[in-house]
């Protein structure tokens, strides 16, 4: 495996510097190097979303993401101090049971209100569905993860 | 010893409830929305090390040799231990105890553990797994159990706690109540059918995660993702022969469990050996893939069900053969078997039953106790066919289950003893709500609605192992402050538990709600609790946390009386106060009426525990099953076939389910709607098999099609209120009971929208277009069918 360098990359808005191998994982960046556990690992490969962070503004998986990738970067993750109005609607709702996916699911539904608190109307249930399709829950069967995501984004309307 | 205590159903001061029935916050919701919960993998401790297992690549082999020296040598690798370092058996029930943490002599499934590592890093303890040599004799595989019954050699396992097994039986139960054969030849309907359910997993977002760390004084800590902290922590003592005093267990924040993580797990085992053999801590996270050969998920089985009734619906008989695919080890085997047929004995009353289940050992990951444990199968058929035979009478389906109504306060025909039962109503509801009499029977063709009801257990009163302490242990402490802590053994897996522990300590003491702090599933601490299976947790530890309020409250509601020279009966501890019913101005915060207590009295704790009554029928396995309560369940799924393609969708499923008492309808409906989802996933989408080597069909989320939010309709929940006579406010069970009628409702609404019976689940594309074809022509006209004559036809064909 290739030498350790020096990645810096921006992390819940704080420059950060960490000394680690090129392919080491985005998830175990945060988790291990940087003790941010809010991310969570449920598969490692890319299907539940429990790993979900930000990367300059868009979702992904931080499993599959390796650290070489994300220099300089801006990564936002589930301890990002601006995500409150989603986490009230997840505690309000019941939106979290055993919580393993909630991480994932608050940052999946704040890309949700990102994309439509300015929009003009109201998103179907599909399309509502289709935002959350990426990070699995096993406890909920989703009707509480899309009734947190509803109130989350009521709540940012103007 | 406080044997049940009735504390009675109302609020605890004769009055409307404070706390418990409102919708409040988890005690954990916040810590889980912020991303501080910490969970098992959360765990990390200076000088950790990781470890990793090697899995068999066979299905059935004997094992001739491993040589691990290469492995051992490489740089990093700390140790390496396989099936000779940890050679006693275990299993969860200690009747049938046939695990090794690492295979000893032979293995039994593809991903069976052989061998541990442990190591600096994951990548690290994966290069020396590849290091390890093992020579395999590879034996016979049993992949159908009923090869497997047939032939009795070779055993896949030869012998259980030193007594011989006969072939590859694992189990076999035989129960008759009443003469089942007089009763069937009296009937004026007897259907018969064969039924199958495909094997199912639990699939938890969070993989199995164990951490531990041997102290210097020789105290071993275990971090783990276990469901059951007790029977982890007796496990733990009598395989590493460790005194259970020199063991603590501890169960981190859960991320999910739904009985997958009931039994102990070959991984807690090796890290503490590997603890203890290195001086460090070590840990070891499943990955996804070894998540599913851990299994212990739904059992495959083929039944085959006789069911006599009246012309006016009622039953006469029930006769039941059912064979269970146990997979390679006995597991929680023993239960299953009986619950396969114990459980189906409500909410209909059965004039006369019998059951004849046979549990056999392949050569497949082990199956365990799956969220309705053992019950889920038996009830999918007997809900099928009961469908048939009211359609075969011409009585519509919700009707025959209300003509078949055991009622309350009553007993079945196998003995075990109803309290409350609000059935009735749960039907009454998703017959209401899902708009059944306008719409069943007249949606246009490939759309359809069905119904199912079912019954399951609040606990059960047999003890994994039998001691007469109790199930249920609690203790409070009061602190001058006005904080009380709470400590129970019982395990918050998702379901909510702590939560509703700390509402009643809230409703008891009238403490503020963020006043009460919840210390659970930690064998240091906590008092022993049998965790959470069986859907015991709000039954059992609600009681005995009522037990230990009351002595509390007593105390301090004497020590006031005293100080204020009133009559006891005078105080309320409410809403943070304590106060003089007939003198409102007098009142002080419950701090201070903690510490008159205390200055009266001494410093403030108390104990309570709980115990079922004596239950169940008098004869060999009576008790198994025999619950304190049963909770009733009514489904109704909506379902929407595209005959084209065979793909099943299912727009909406109402779930009326009688959980006694809501303490917090919130998790109530949180709990109707994830077990309604799980059995419509499994039904439609899931399913855990092996190929004809033996190999995993998928042993990955996107194969097993774990459905995403696109995949899954409107689950409408709604609570049944019976007020059980011995739940704690007349609470019964909510996270298992509503999973049950989903799978057999779904398989009555295809059958409305297209007029085909599917007795054999999935119900994937193929099936269903292959039920289409079988059935021959199709059309609007002849598959409407709203009355049984047509559909007789239809199916004669
Ligand atoms: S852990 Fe990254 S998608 Fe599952
Ligand atoms: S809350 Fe458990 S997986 Fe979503």
């Amino acid at each position: 495996m290739s030498e350790p360098f020096e990645l810096e990359l921006t992390v819940n808005g704080t420059p950060r510097t960490v000394r680690v191998a090129p392919l080491r994982r985005l998830l175990d960046v945060l988790r291990e190097d940087l003790a941010l556990t809010g991310t969570k690992e449920g598969c490692g490969e890319g299907e539940c979303g429990a790993c979900s962070v930000f990367v300059d503004g868009e979702l992904v998986n931080s499993c599959l993401v390796a650290a070489c990738q994300v220099e300089g970067c801006d990564v936002r993750t589930v301890e990002a101090p601006d995500l409150g109005n989603v986490q009230a609607a997840f505690l309000e709702e019941g939106g979290a049971q055993c919580g393993i996916c909630t991480p994932g699911m608050v940052l999946a539904v704040q890309a949700f209100v990102d994309e439509w608190a300015a929009r003009g109307r109201e998103p179907d249930d599909v399309e509502l569905r289709a935002a959350l399709a990426g990070n699995l829950c096993r406890c909920t069967g989703y009707e509480k993860i899309l009734a947190s995501a509803r109130t989350a984004l009521r709540r940012a309307r103007p | 010893m406080a044997a049940r205590d009735n504390h009675g159903t109302g609020a605890p001061w004769d009055d409307a409830f404070r706390v418990v029935g409102q919708p409040l916050r988890k005690v954990d919701g916040l810590a889980k929305a912020t991303g501080q919960a910490l969970y098992a993998d959360d765990v990390q401790l200076p000088g950790m090390l990781h470890a990793k297992i090697l899995r068999s690549p066979h299905a059935h082999a004997r094992i001739v040799s491993i040589d691990a020296s290469a492995a051992l040598a490489l740089p990093g690798v700390h140790a390496v231990i396989t099936g000779a370092d940890l050679p006693i058996r275990y299993g969860v029930i200690p009747w049938t105890p046939d695990e090794n943490a690492l295979a000893v002599d032979k293995v039994r499934f593809v991903g069976d553990e052989v061998a541990a590592v442990a190591a600096v890093d994951e990548d690290t303890a994966n290069a020396a797994l590849d290091a390890i040599e093992v020579e395999y004799e590879p034996l016979h595989a049993f992949l159908d159990p009923r090869e497997a019954l047939a032939t009795p050699e070779p055993q896949i396992h030869a012998d259980i706690r030193g007594k011989p097994v006969r072939g590859n039986v694992s189990k076999h139960v035989e129960l008759e109540f009443g003469d089942v054969e007089a009763a069937l030849a009296g009937a004026d309907l007897v259907l018969e059918g064969e039924y199958s359910f495909h094997g199912s997993t639990h699939a938890p977002i969070e993989p199995h995660c164990a951490v531990a760390q041997v102290s210097a004084d020789g105290l071993l800590t275990l971090w783990s993702s276990t469901q059951i902290t007790h029977y982890v922590h007796r496990a733990l003592a009598q395989v590493l022969e460790l005194a259970p005093e020199r063991i603590r267990v501890i169960q981190p924040c859960l991320g999910g469990a739904f009985g997958g993580k009931s039994d102990p797990f070959a991984l807690e085992f090796c890290v503490a050996l590997l603890a203890q053999r290195t001086g460090r801590p070590v840990k070891m996270l499943w990955t996804r893939e070894e998540v599913f050969y851990a299994h212990r998920g739904r059992h495959p089985m083929q039944m085959q069900y006789r069911c006599g009734a009246k012309s006016n619906g009622r039953i006469t008989g029930v006769d039941a053969r059912i064979l269970i695919d146990g997979g390679s080890y006995s597991s929680f085997g023993l239960v299953t078997t009986y619950y396969s047929g114990q459980l189906l004995t409500g909410p209909y009353d059965f004039p006369s039953y019998r059951f004849d289940s046979t549990r056999v050992f392949t050569n497949k990951p082990p199956c365990g106790p799956k969220r309705g444990h053992g019950s889920v199968q038996p009830r999918f058929a007997f809900e099928v066919q009961f469908d048939e035979v009211a359609e075969r009478l011409g009585i519509d389906p919700i009707e025959i289950r209300r003509v078949n109504f055991q009622g309350d306060d009553t007993q079945t025909v196998n003995g075990q003893r109803i309290t409350s039962n609000g059935f009735l109503r749960c039907l009454d509801l998703v017959e209401e709500a899902s708009g059944w009499k306008q719409r069943r029977g007249q949606l246009p063709y490939g759309r359809g609605l069905g119904v199912a009801g079912s019954m399951y257990i609040s606990g059960t009163n047999y003890p994994v192992y039998p001691n007469d302490m109790p199930q249920a242990g609690i203790q409070l402490k009061l602190d001058r402050s006005g904080v009380v802590t709470v400590f129970t053994g019982g395990n918050d897996i998702g379901q909510g538990s702590n939560t509703v522990v700390r509402s009643i300590v809230a409703e008891e003491l009238g403490v503020a709600y963020d006043h009460v702090r919840v210390v659970a599933a930690d064998t240091d601490l906590c008092p022993v609790d049998l965790g959470a299976y069986s859907s015991r947790i709000t039954f059992m530890v609600g009681n005995a946390t009522i037990d230990a309020c009351r002595k509390l409250r007593h105390q301090i509601v004497t020590a006031l009386a005293e100080a204020w020279e009133v009559d006891p009966r005078r105080i309320r501890l409410m809403e943070g106060r304590a106060f003089d019913v007939e003198d409102p101005d007098r009142t002080v915060p419950t701090r201070e009426a903690f510490q008159v207590a205390e200055a009266r009295f001494d410093t403030l704790g108390s104990t309570g525990s709980y115990n079922t009554p004596q239950l169940g029928g008098d004869y060999r396995g009576g008790t198994i099953g025999a619950s304190p309560a049963y909770s009733f369940t009514a489904h109704v799924v909506e379902v929407d076939v595209d005959v084209e393609t065979g793909i099943v969708r299912v727009p909406a499923a109402w779930c009326a389910h009688d959980c006694g008492r809501a303490l917090n309808p919130t998790l109530v409906a949180g709990q109707i709607e994830g077990s309604t989802y799980m059995g419509l996933a499994e039904a439609l989408l899931e399913e855990h098999g092996v190929n004809r080597f033996g190999l995993h069909r998928g042993p990955s989320l996107l194969d097993y099609r774990m459905p995403t939010s696109l995949d899954v309709g409107d689950i409408h929940a709604m609570i049944v209120e019976s007020v059980d006579p011995e739940g704690p406010y007349g609470a019964k069970e909510a996270g298992e009971g509503p999973l049950h009628g989903s799978i057999p409702a779904l398989a009555n609404a295809i059958h409305d929208a297209i007029g085909v019976r599917l007795r054999h689940l999935p119900f994937t594309p193929g099936t269903v277009l292959r039920a289409l074809r079988d059935q021959g022509g199709k059309g609007e006209g002849a598959a409407v069918g709203s009355t049984a004559a047509a559909t007789s036809k239809r199916e004669a064909r």
